[in-house]
């Protein structure tokens, strides 16, 4: 399959900080493509230098078939970002921002208007295109520059944490428009976030990213096979271990704080099994693996940085990973 | 001719954002006026050089003022653009450098001139009366002052992180070049040390020669005013291309 997007031992350096160590991807035609990792791991660095914001201290890249460091100019006409931090004008209302943008991206005058309404359509904002930027929410001028980011027809579209700070219910919304987008606009699509269900969700392919470097990557499934199953959290007066450790379902054994958290295949109909040799039980949990028991598996660090204290496995987890 | 569409919409947005900031509109002009008014004709009632009124002879002089004070400011905004993170829409945009900062120069040169006509236009008020060749001469003349102090301004912005440097730049640069450039006091008797450092400003040339336009009262032949505000355009036209080429 055709790459979009390769990188050659992507690196940038800032006096003695490393933000971006060394990285390869492919990322191929008409995929959505997460770059997951904790704040400051490096992610917008990597989106900035294939925007030609930043320049590489070493190795390439190239997107759409042209080169970051030769050919940057061919680079910008052919993708589309949607910033972090909202970049529409404030004191413009939202059909100028895009009438700029669309000048300044070279789209045809005679489609202007067409593609103009479109995205706003699009995203929904028809009915406030002639308020200036300044009136909006924060989800409404995510909005904008998203449809911004569509204006010109890019062949990739970067979006850097899309959906950061948002509410649930625009975020779902938003989540709706990139889903869509690879099927009916034909783009391939480049995102960062730090939240698993985004990627989750939205990914078909993710690289988890860690201190500048691609940890692992995957498709979402796989990625939580490689943990190895469910999870199940116990409470129990008597440690059991090895009793535990016996069971064929049952990979991986780790006692802490008098809980002892199993990571079983299909922990559902093994369940019995596990609490019949456990013992005397106080209490128990079963979650299946999320992405952040993945990025915990390859980090021994945590991720969520959105829920506070968690239930008994995010303590136990916690305490785990501090060890 | 996408280069040239790119560039009208940079400057299309600087104009928005002119008209829109009423603000910025009437304190660009409503300074100046005070200078002719209160300062010219207080002085004006009891001081009167070389037979010219005071409040006259200060006129050309207050005309460079309001275009030197407007248009090194201009450059400010550059800054602010970068703060609240509308800079990197633009330059991530598939637009070189060069045509970002003729499209910023142009955007800066519009809202200096529109003020220089405004200003020009109550000549009568301080009893200038203007001919039609003097009324475009002192248009040139005042357009490439614009254009120097806008680049220059421009220059600045592109290389300060933070707005509030801009006041060092007020000090040390916009207040200098204003008074050392005889805009308030004829440059004939000047002892030598202040008369060496009017040479080297070249709004001093941008003023003199607007006073030969305007009231026929000159120190350096018109030729020379006119070629100095070339070359000062010029150059900071061309250290601006440079400038932005660099501007992260």
């Amino acid at each position: 399959m055709e790459n979009v997007i390769e990188t050659l031992d992507l690196t940038k350096r800032f006096k003695d900080l490393t933000a971006v160590d060394h990285i390869n991807l492919k990322i191929r035609h008409r995929e959505i493509f997460g770059l997951l990792g904790p704040n400051g791991a490096g992610k917008t660095t990597t989106i900035s230098m294939l925007c030609t914001i930043l320049k590489p201290t070493e190795g390439t890249a190239t997107v759409n078939g042209y080169d970051i460091l030769n050919e940057p100019h061919m680079v910008r006409k052919s993708i589309g970002i949607v910033f972090q931090q909202p970049s529409v004008d404030d004191i413009l209302t939202g059909r100028e921002n895009l009438r700029l943008h669309a000048m300044w991206y070279g789209v045809p005058k005679e489609v202007r208007v067409k593609r103009i309404d479109e995205v706003l359509k699009l995203v929904g904002l028809e009915s406030r295109q002639h308020s200036l930027v300044k009136t909006y929410s924060g989800g409404m001028r995510r909005r904008l520059e998203l449809a911004r980011g569509l204006l010109h027809l890019p062949e990739v579209l970067f979006l850097d944490e899309p959906t950061l700070g948002l509410d649930p219910q625009t975020r779902e919304h938003i989540w709706e428009y990139i889903e869509s987008l690879p099927e009916e606009r034909e783009m391939t699509i480049v995102l960062t976030t730090h939240y698993m269900e985004e990627a989750d969700k939205l990914c078909d392919r993710i690289a988890i990213i860690d201190e500048g470097k691609i940890i692992v990557m995957d498709d979402p499934e796989s990625l939580k096979e490689k943990v190895g199953g469910d999870l199940v959290c116990l409470k129990t007066a008597t440690v059991t271990v090895d009793r535990l450790k016996k069971i064929d379902s049952v990979s991986k054994v780790e006692a802490k704080n008098g809980y002892i958290v199993l990571t079983v295949k299909n922990a559902s109909q093994n369940l019995k099994e596990i609490l019949d040799s456990a013992g005397k039980i106080e209490s128990v949990e079963i979650r299946s693996a999320s992405l952040n028991d993945v990025f915990l598996s390859y980090t021994g660090k945590e991720i969520r940085t959105e829920t506070g204290e968690g239930g008994i496995f995010e303590r136990v987890m916690r305490e785990r990973s501090s060890r | 001719m996408s280069r040239a569409e790119g560039i009208y919409g940079l400057w299309l947005r600087e104009f928005k954002v002119f008209t829109r900031e009423r603000s910025r509109v009437l304190t660009s002009i409503f300074t100046p006026i005070l200078w002719i008014f209160v300062f010219g004709g207080g002085l004006g009632s009891v001081v009167d050089i070389g037979g010219v009124n005071y409040q006259v002879f200060i006129y050309p002089g207050i005309l460079a003022m309001s275009v030197l004070f407007t248009s090194v400011f201009y450059g400010v905004y550059i800054v602010w653009d970068r703060r609240i993170d509308i800079l990197k829409e633009v330059l991530v945009a598939p637009l070189s450098r060069t045509s970002i900062f003729v499209g910023k120069v142009l955007g800066g040169c519009t809202d200096s001139m529109i003020q220089a006509s405004v200003m020009l236009l109550i000549s009568f008020a301080v009893g200038v009366t203007l001919s039609p060749t003097a009324f475009i001469l002192a248009l040139l003349l005042l357009f490439l002052l614009t254009l120097s102090l806008v680049s220059t301004g421009l220059v600045i912005g592109s290389l300060m992180e933070s707005p509030e440097g801009f006041n060092m730049v007020v000090s040390f640069l916009v207040f200098p070049l204003f008074f050392f450039s005889g805009a308030l006091y004829p440059l004939d008797n000047l002892p030598t040390w202040l008369s060496a450092i009017t040479y080297i400003d070249p709004v001093t040339y941008g003023v003199d020669g607007l006073r030969t336009v305007i009231i026929g009262v000159s120190r350096f032949p018109f030729y020379i005013d006119l070629a100095v505000l070339v070359v000062f355009a010029v150059i900071m036209f061309t250290v601006g291309t440079k400038a932005f080429e660099h501007m992260k």
